[in-house]
């Protein structure tokens, strides 16, 4: 029962250094002095802490709740004290901060009270809650929460559901282990998916380096009695594990940048993500732990089950780190994370924490022009012309870049891998990508000051006619009055006036100046206005530094302008 | 010859009538050129340049009342951007006109606050919410930084804050490159 | 800061050069072999004209120089120079277009990578337009010693009508348009019978066609070694075999056969060795195969009605031209966005 395979265009085959740490089994870390446990992990939006400092938490306790219409909760992986909720630093390459929940541990790694769900009979709305809230987030590296992915396009059900454990990144080898170790587990998670999204057909695809695993979970298949889940050893070439590259290889379809899967009827997990929903939905167990490669330059290359929050630093000890390490990489070598620091926590995204020297990974000779040669196009897997958009990069022409496709670069490394020009392409993809995004974010803000300034100009020029309308109303009011008054005292003293040929005239001089004094009056009232309000309960200290202020503006005031 | 000369004005007449349709066909409706600095301009509507906001700026650009280096949030790239646009020399920054400061954004100090609504008057894009007599606070998404409610407030409870990177903000650099280095 | 990938392929523009170098190896041993050591003394004046003259302008462009000349891409422009050029130029010719080729078409572009011309083809279209006599004057296979061809290439006089001719190509063009002259005494003999000389092989030009073969057999390790693709060559020789072909059918009297053509003067050369400088050739694999079709047939084109002794040099310029608009209108679609 050989399946038909398809071919993805370009990608390379890399030294794959996987077998060194396959040969033990997965192993537990102890627990480390203290966790660090960035609230925000996932794609979407920051979940905001549900702790405090000097809170005990249990395991598996919820303390980031998901914010937002895409988000993902966080848990505390053990049992302790909350020391701190305080920006950390994060295992980016960009060295900066995140809200983090630092938790000491007791020791005792004891379980709080779990929510539970019967996942045999919830519907699957209640499903998707309950993983939100459980923190599944796809484990792959794109860590995007897993509950967004598991809804069925818009026929309500799904052609295929692919698995992704081809695990196509040298060193890396955490999904292998998991395979070997908990087949029949994972396979329980995928059948839960495969419910949720009422897929036809479920196709694991891993790399044939891996028949271990392979002959595991073939046999987990066979074992649960299930049909239409397939096993496929698809051929090793990298980056055969990237989604899309995967979902071509096993089914033929190929999914545009910008469109969703499923609405090819396609949808793909990883299976560390099969193996955490189980945990999920069969004992209530959210996601505070997964399995990390430890790899590169260590006396014991290993994988471990590691606690989400400990300290890289710490995992790596276990392993053993050579003495001349200079770097963490957080992934693989070809689109693994260069981290700014030893110390930082290992996340939902950590698949492996590959430790870097300058002999494993030495700095690439220098950089030279590009040649045109076109190694770069032939193993893209995107199609794309790196070259071209390389020389739109660089001479920061992106509006071009674009046009040749940028944004349909996965950022995979094949291009820089082959180019003989030891040109670093994708850091030039990069930069354009972000360059382009903040250009657009500045665009979009410009364009909203513009709105909102015309508007705020538009709304003065209404108020001034609206309250020059109102004044020409009160003024015609008031010199009718003053007409009134005037006739009515001029009424009296007629003898007075014994010149009747200008009767108008003293009475237009005093409705002048009554006008005159009315609108003192209310220069004098709106003055009072404009001064400072809310002056009456100051403080001592307040209204001592108003005084200091106003003294300040009275000096500088008061000099004539110097010459100009 | 007369048949020569009759000829070469008949085609003269057609072309000439041909270009004049062309020319009332292809009209071009309004001022783009002001859209199109405007557009450049970065819209803190600051007022550095000493007109009041951006378009106003803009308008004079284009008619040649202004010169293009007088916007100091719009910085070194925004000159470059508009000498592209107007096919002129680059000009660097017109120091009387300010100078270019990391993107900031006002923050005011609720502790010393009095709720005087002068701010809430000098905001451009009402970005400042708050009542008389209540506190102010600065709407930091919708501020363009560009600091005409400093100068107005009677405490001065108004301070610049740079904004920091985010990991939505954060940006890759450009690549170094390293010809130079190796030589 | 290095970021990923952090692992690269052992690949370098060196290796590349190098291995195009290697390629040219059977080709020049067969020119020696029919043809003399002159070749080789070309070669070296060529190379070291080359290092001189790259050397000169990265000194002059303020360039890291080690960097740039142990990349070896002036010395396959050299090579390629001297093996298009007459072996017996004198020595003066064939430094003045080495010069031309890097300073003026190669650095004065850029440098490596910016060069919108073949360096080595628009050195031989200066020289052929400005030296036309020099340029057209081959010795047959075996026809001068070593030491009188450094007497030409390095001596002051030179009296190269007496010891040699033209070259196959244009020869068999010049007896065959004696052929359609009804007052010539080659009248009505056709192409094979013209070919009857001693100055003819058994596809091409005696001895010529052995070095073609030499091109060819290096040309198909470089396929092989994946340095090139199949698209320009496979497209170069199909187009000028075709077109050649065409006319030879019709006109067998009037005009050479394919084989012919595929086997005299630069086609071999110009198929795998400069049609293929990924530098200003194009680069899609549509793009390709337009770009090479085009030179084969203007190649054809210019050896059959032209006045010059071969085709491949103009032809590569004049798709040089053409290679913006070829790449731009030749991309091929992403992932995800192609029509099955």
């Amino acid at each position: 029962m050989l399946r038909k395979l398809f071919k993805f265009h370009g990608g390379v085959k890399p030294q794959t250094h996987k077998t060194q740490s396959t040969t033990q089994p997965i192993a537990r870390v102890p627990l480390p002095e203290r966790l660090v446990i960035p609230l925000h992990q996932a794609v979407g939006g920051h979940p905001r802490p549900l702790v405090a400092p000097g809170d005990k938490v249990f395991k598996g306790q919820r303390i980031g709740g998901a914010d937002g219409s895409l988000s993902s909760a966080v848990h505390a992986s053990t049992s302790g004290i909350v020391r701190d909720v305080a920006p950390a630093l994060m295992p980016h390459t960009s060295g900066l901060t995140t809200l983090s929940v630092v938790i000491e541990p007791d020791g005792e790694d004891r379980w709080g009270e779990l929510d539970k769900v019967n996942y045999r009979t919830a519907p699957p709305d209640e499903l998707r809650d309950f993983l939100r809230d459980a923190g599944v987030v796809g484990l792959g590296g794109a860590v995007f929460p897993s509950y967004a992915k598991l809804k069925p396009g818009k026929e309500g059900r799904l052609k295929t559901l692919v698995i992704n454990g081809a695990e196509c990144e040298p060193f890396i080898t955490c999904d292998d282990l998991l395979m070997r170790e908990r087949a029949a587990d994972m396979l329980k998670g995928i059948v839960a998916m495969r419910h949720m999204l009422q897929a036809e057909e479920v196709l694991i695809g891993i790399e044939d380096n891996k028949p271990e695993a392979v002959a595991a979970v073939q046999a987990a298949i066979a074992a649960s009695g299930q049909s239409g889940i397939q096993a496929v050893a698809i051929p090793t070439r990298y980056p055969a594990g990237g989604a899309k590259q995967l979902i071509r290889v096993l089914t033929g379809i190929e999914v545009p940048h910008g469109r969703r899967s499923t609405d090819f009827g396609v949808q793909c997990f990883n299976v560390g993500t099969a193996y955490s929903i189980f945990e999920a939905l069969e004992f209530g167990r959210p996601l505070i732990s997964r399995v990390v490669t430890v790899a590169g330059n260590v006396d014991q290359p290993r994988n471990y089950e590691v606690l989400i929050g400990t300290p890289m630093d710490h995992v790596v000890r276990q392993s053993g780190a050579r003495p001349d390490t200079d770097r963490y990489i957080m992934g693989g070598p070809m689109m693994g994370v260069r981290l700014p620091a030893f110390d930082v926590p290992v996340v939902k995204a950590t698949n492996c924490i590959l430790v870097g020297s300058p002999a494993l990974f030495p700095p690439p000779p220098p950089e030279m022009p590009c040649i045109r040669c076109g190694e770069c196009a032939k193993a893209c897997p995107a199609d794309l012309a790196p070259f071209e958009m390389y020389w739109f990069s660089r001479s920061k022409n992106f509006g071009k870049a674009q046009e040749y496709h940028l944004f349909d670069c996965i950022e995979c490394g094949c291009c820089s891998f082959v180019c003989p020009s030891h040109i670093p392409l994708v850091d030039y993809f990069r930069f354009s990508k972000s360059e382009i995004w903040a250009r657009e974010r500045d665009k979009s803000s410009a364009d909203a000051a513009r709105d909102r300034f015309e508007f705020k100009n538009f709304r003065q020029e209404r108020e001034k006619q609206e309250k020059a309308e109102k004044l020409a109303a009160k003024a015609a009011a008031t010199r009718e009055k003053v007409a009134a008054d005037s006739q009515a005292g001029t009424a009296s003293p007629a003898t007075e006036a014994p010149d009747t040929a200008k009767p108008a005239a003293p009475s237009a001089e005093d409705t002048k100046r009554a006008l005159i004094a009315a609108a003192m009056e209310k220069a004098r009232q709106q003055k009072a206005q404009i001064a400072p309000k809310n002056t009456e309960q100051l403080s001592a200290e307040t209204q001592a530094d108003i005084d200091a202020i106003e003294a300040r503006r009275a000096a500088t005031a008061t000099p004539p302008t110097p010459d100009a | 010859m007369l048949t020569a000369l009759l000829v070469m004005t008949a085609v003269a007449l057609v072309l000439g009538a041909l270009l004049g349709y062309a020319s009332l066909k292809f009209k071009v409706e309004g001022d783009p050129l002001v859209e199109k600095i405007d557009a450049i301009l970065p819209q803190t509507q600051c007022g550095q340049c000493g007109f009041p906001g951006c378009r106003p700026y803009a308008t004079a650009i284009a008619s040649g009342e202004a010169d293009i280096n007088q916007c100091p949030p719009g910085g070194e790239e925004g000159i470059r951007k508009l000498a592209d646009l107007l096919g002129r020399e680059f000009k660097s920054l017109s120091e009387e006109h300010g100078v270019e400061k990391p993107k900031s954004v006002a923050v005011i100090d609720e502790n010393t606050c009095i709720g005087c609504t002068l701010c809430i008057q000098a905001c451009p894009v009402d970005a400042i919410v708050g009542a008389a007599k209540q506190l102010h606070t600065v709407v930091a998404g919708e501020c363009t930084g560009c600091e005409l409610c400093i100068a107005p407030c009677p405490v001065d409870c108004i301070a610049m804050e740079p904004i920091v990177d985010t990991l939505d903000t954060w940006k890759w650099r450009y690549p170094v490159i390293q010809i130079k280095q190796a030589a | 800061m290095i970021n990923s990938p952090f692992v690269r392929k052992a690949a370098s523009v060196q290796q590349v050069m190098l291995q195009v170098l290697l390629a040219l190896v059977p080709g020049i041993a067969a020119y020696v072999w029919f043809f003399g050591a002159g070749i080789l003394v070309q070669i070296a004046l060529a190379s070291a004209a080359a290092v001189a003259g790259e050397a000169a302008m990265l000194a002059v462009r303020g360039k890291p120089k080690a960097l740039f000349l142990s990349d070896l891409s002036a010395i396959v422009t050299a090579w390629l120079i001297a093996l298009t050029f007459p072996p017996i130029v004198p020595w003066w010719l064939t430094v003045t277009a080495t010069l031309l080729a890097i300073v003026v078409v190669k650095q004065l572009y850029g440098g490596l990578g910016q060069n919108p011309f073949n360096p080595a083809m628009a050195a031989f279209c200066l020289m052929i337009v400005a030296y036309p006599a020099l340029m057209s004057q081959w010795p047959a296979a075996g026809q001068l010693d070593f030491s009188s061809q450094l007497q030409l290439i390095f001596g002051g006089a030179r009296q190269v009508d007496a010891i040699s001719g033209a070259t196959p190509l244009d020869a068999l063009r010049t007896a065959l348009r004696a052929a359609a002259n009804p007052d010539s005494q080659l009248h009505g003999l056709r192409a094979a019978q013209l070919m009857d000389g001693p100055a003819y092989g058994m596809l091409g030009g005696k001895g010529g066609e052995w070095v073609a073969l030499g091109f060819l057999l290096g040309g198909l390790w470089l396929l092989q070694r994946r340095i090139i693709t199949w698209h320009i060559p496979g497209a170069f020789c199909l187009a000028l075999a075709a077109s050649a072909g065409l006319l030879w059918a019709v006109r067998p009297e009037g005009f050479a056969s394919p084989v012919f053509h595929l086997a005299s003067g630069g086609a071999m050369l110009g198929a795998f060795f400069i049609l293929t400088d990924p530098v200003s050739g194009a680069t899609t694999p549509r793009g390709k195969l337009l770009f090479a079709a085009g030179a084969g047939v203007l190649t054809f084109v210019i050896r059959a009605f032209g006045a010059y002794p071969d085709g491949v040099a103009f032809a590569t310029l004049l798709m040089n031209l053409c290679v913006p608009l070829i790449d731009m209108n030749t991309q091929a679609p992403v992932f995800g966005h192609k029509k099955d």
